[in-house]
């Protein structure tokens, strides 16, 4: 092999590179997330979707309310249990969900997703 | 169905006095179309909005107060720039508004007559047509809506426009919040916690409160100018012949902004 | 063929050098407006369009002017720009890649740039822009590399290159009529609405786009040892000539057409350009000296000795690209946002 020691330095260098976060984050365990129901949300028993669908595909059903309602002009939603929402990230899911540091960001910090929600719609005032 | 300005007002009392949301207020307004949207079927059909304002009912000091109560209600921050403001509703003279509808002689106190300038949520938009993604458009009943989610902040509507009724963010609005000049002008900012703000490089622009009419409410500015002084703007469906807008129109002379343009804008100004 | 570019000698590699220090530079900068918002750049809710996206018009032309060698050459059968056509293509790659990043700088969200693809819209001039854009860069990558490679095997370019020269003849109209489209259909905006936008767009992009080959090839000969002939740039002379010519001519038919009719919107942004209005006249001096330049380059270009003559050429060629480049890279995008939709002027500086 021609240049074979330059190869294998610059294969190696590679390498640690790609592995490079699995060096960064050796050691630390994240924490597990945890998230919490406020006091209306546990009295209203149910979402407006099942809590698995809720749980694995809530961002699916986000990004439906917010087509059909700014672009369809629907702003209402039948939920599973035949009750009628307004479709609102901010007056209907956050009426309930209003722990969003204990409720959303538990998942969306540990799976380092950043949802650029926020940028735009108000997060609920907590009370420490 | 007729929606008139005293039916609006009426269940817009009603659901107030109520102290509940929107829901209350649409279902007193029309049974069943609740049901209807959830069922996908939009609550803008066989609409026509539009907006006939009374020139001679509008003062300064209560334009100044709709248009205090518009940004408030939509989030729009103070951002004390003529160049980076951003605006729904503003005041202008009507030398500037109707720059081809005067001549030498025209009488004074109408020249320099203030009136309120917004989007004219026009039949045959040239916005919508030149957007490359969509983000704006026309709904069926007429509004020129934005979605900022998909806006990727081209600009080309701005100059599309031959109103200037678009603004940009040319930064981030929320600044306003941290921003030690800013912040004294936006002291509660953002005012409304039931709408949202908007992002940094994107257009935004009056939407006709569609949020609001989508509960039965009328446009903020509409409610705000007509608790003052009765019927200095009127809201209401050019598609029904019997509507308080139709009425007026069919009765007072009326004029529109650059009507030469062809864009068809569905602001009256009562002269 | 690439590993041919990383040979050279000490000038060379202390202007690539140079030239990565400039784009670094740039980066940079962009990093700044990435994170801060576009309000760094000086636009207004009245000049919501400002240097960016006139200087992406201006090197649409640029782009487009590289065809004036393609088809002297493909179609007329003039053997002697068979040399030069290469730098024609890829002037033309440059100036097309310069022309979408301006655009994509000049976005305000680029993280959704996709969007355009994702909803597609016809309707749109700028879906349009888009894939013509596109569509040119990919037509003169192929074209170029492989007449470029072919000539360093001393082969001739494979036959079914032939087809895609013959399209992107056409297509380098397509782009710059397309990109005068963007502003020739809007309502409400006099000085931008007019028939003769797209013919103005293509004289002034076959004016200046050879006048700069033609400082290209004067330099090439200077730097390296490959001759582009004397013959090839007396011919491109005369095609910057009769170009210019007719760009002077077209913006001589608006002024008529304005000051004639004497109808107030359309003579509004000529005189806020060339005279000031209601008291602003921050590019009044460009345009003036726009046009000193144009009177230059015309009798420079016009009389025969001197556009013979390479050395007055070259004089008449940055002249001319001067010119354009602050008629059109200055004037026609940011004054046709001036006077305002309600008449009155704010003006714009970056």
């Amino acid at each position: 092999m021609y240049d074979g020691g330059k190869i294998i330095v610059g294969l190696l260098i590679c390498l640690g590179f790609f592995l490079s976060p699995f060096f960064y984050n050796a050691g630390k365990a994240a924490k597990v997330p945890n998230p919490q129901l406020t006091e209306i949300a546990k009295e209203a028993q149910t979402c407006v979707m099942s809590k698995d669908y809720m749980t694995t595909s809530h961002f699916t059903l986000l990004d439906k309310w917010r087509n059909t309602v700014v672009r369809d002009g629907e702003r209402y939603f039948k939920g599973e249990n035949g009750k009628i929402y307004y479709k609102s990230l901010q007056m209907t899911c956050l009426k309930c969900h209003a722990n969003k540091s204990k409720f959303c960001d538990q998942c969306h910090n540990y799976m380092d997703v950043n949802p650029y929600c926020w940028d735009c719609h108000i997060e609920p005032k907590e009370s420490e | 169905m007729a929606v008139d300005r005293r039916q609006f007002l009426k269940v817009a009392g009603i659901s107030t006095l109520l102290g509940i949301g929107g829901k209350t207020a649409f279902e007193i307004l029309s049974p069943g179309r609740l049901e209807a949207s959830s069922q996908k079927i939009p609550l803008t059909t066989g609409k026509r909005w539009a907006m006939v304002i009374d020139t001679h009912k509008m003062d300064e000091g209560l334009i100044e107060k709709c248009i205090e109560a518009c940004h408030r209600e939509h989030n729009v921050p103070n951002l004390d720039s003529q160049k980076e403001e951003v605006k729904w509703l503003w005041k202008e003279d009507y030398h500037h508004t109707f720059p081809n509808q005067q001549h030498r002689f025209t009488m004074h106190d109408i020249i320099h007559k203030i009136v309120p300038v917004m989007c004219n949520h026009c039949s045959n938009p040239p916005c919508c047509r030149v957007c490359p993604t969509q983000s704006t458009w026309q709904r069926d009943d007429g509004i020129i809506m934005m979605d900022p989610h998909r806006c990727i902040g081209c600009r080309f509507c701005m100059a599309a426009c031959p109103f200037g009724a678009r603004s940009f963010n040319w930064g981030d609005p929320r600044r306003v919040m941290t921003d030690d000049s800013l912040k004294e002008s936006n002291p509660d900012f953002p005012q409304n916690p039931e709408y949202p703000t908007r992002c940094k490089g994107v257009v935004e622009k009056c939407n006709f409160c569609a949020e609001r009419l989508a509960k039965g409410l009328e446009p903020k500015c509409v409610e705000v100018a007509n608790d003052k002084k009765e019927a200095a703007m009127i809201f209401g469906d050019l598609a029904d012949p019997e509507s308080e807008v139709r009425t007026i129109l069919n009765e007072r002379y009326s004029i529109r902004r650059k009507p030469e343009l062809g864009t068809e804008p569905n602001l009256y100004f009562l002269i | 063929m690439l590993e041919r570019a990383l040979e050279g000698n000490k000038g060379y590699w202390g202007w690539l050098i140079f030239l990565l220090l400039i784009m670094g530079g740039g980066a940079a900068c962009y990093l700044y407006q990435f994170n801060e918002g576009l309000r760094i750049t000086g636009m207004s809710r009245d000049v919501s369009w400002g240097f960016y996206i006139s200087q992406f018009t201006y090197l649409v032309g640029i782009a487009a002017g590289g065809v004036m060698v393609v088809l002297p050459y493909y179609i007329h059968d003039h053997k002697a720009f068979g040399k030069i056509t290469i730098l024609g293509e890829f002037l033309a790659i440059a100036a097309v890649i310069m022309c979408l990043l301006f655009i994509f700088v000049d976005l305000g969200n680029p993280v959704r740039i996709m969007n355009v693809i994702m909803y597609p819209t016809p309707n749109s001039i700028l879906f349009w822009d888009m894939i013509v854009l596109n569509i040119y860069l990919v037509l003169n990558l192929v074209i170029g590399w492989n007449v470029l490679s072919a000539e360093r095997k001393g082969v001739h370019y494979p036959s079914w290159i032939k087809p895609l020269i013959y399209l992107s003849i056409p297509w380098a109209f397509s782009i710059h009529t397309v990109t005068a489209f963007l502003y020739a259909g809007l309502p409400g905006r006099h000085f931008w609405l007019t028939a003769i936008m797209a013919p103005r767009f293509l004289a002034s992009a076959f004016a200046a786009g050879p006048a700069l080959l033609i400082l290209l090839c004067l330099i090439v000969r200077k730097v390296s040892n490959f001759d582009p002939g004397k013959e090839q740039i007396k011919t491109l002379g005369g095609i910057v000539a009769y170009a210019f010519i007719l760009n002077i001519f077209f913006l001589l038919l608006e002024v008529f057409t304005a000051f004639y009719s004497g109808i107030p919107g359309h003579t509004h942004t000529f005189i806020y350009l060339f005279a000031g209005l209601d008291g602003f006249n921050k590019l009044t001096p460009w345009m003036w000296f726009s046009a000193l330049f144009a009177v230059i380059a015309l009798i420079l270009l016009i009389v025969p000795a001197t556009r013979r003559k390479e050395d007055t050429l070259a004089v008449a060629c940055v002249a001319v690209i001067l010119s354009t480049w602050i008629d059109k890279g200055l004037g026609l995008v940011i004054g046709g946002f001036i006077p305002n939709p309600f008449e009155r002027v704010v003006e714009y500086w970056p």
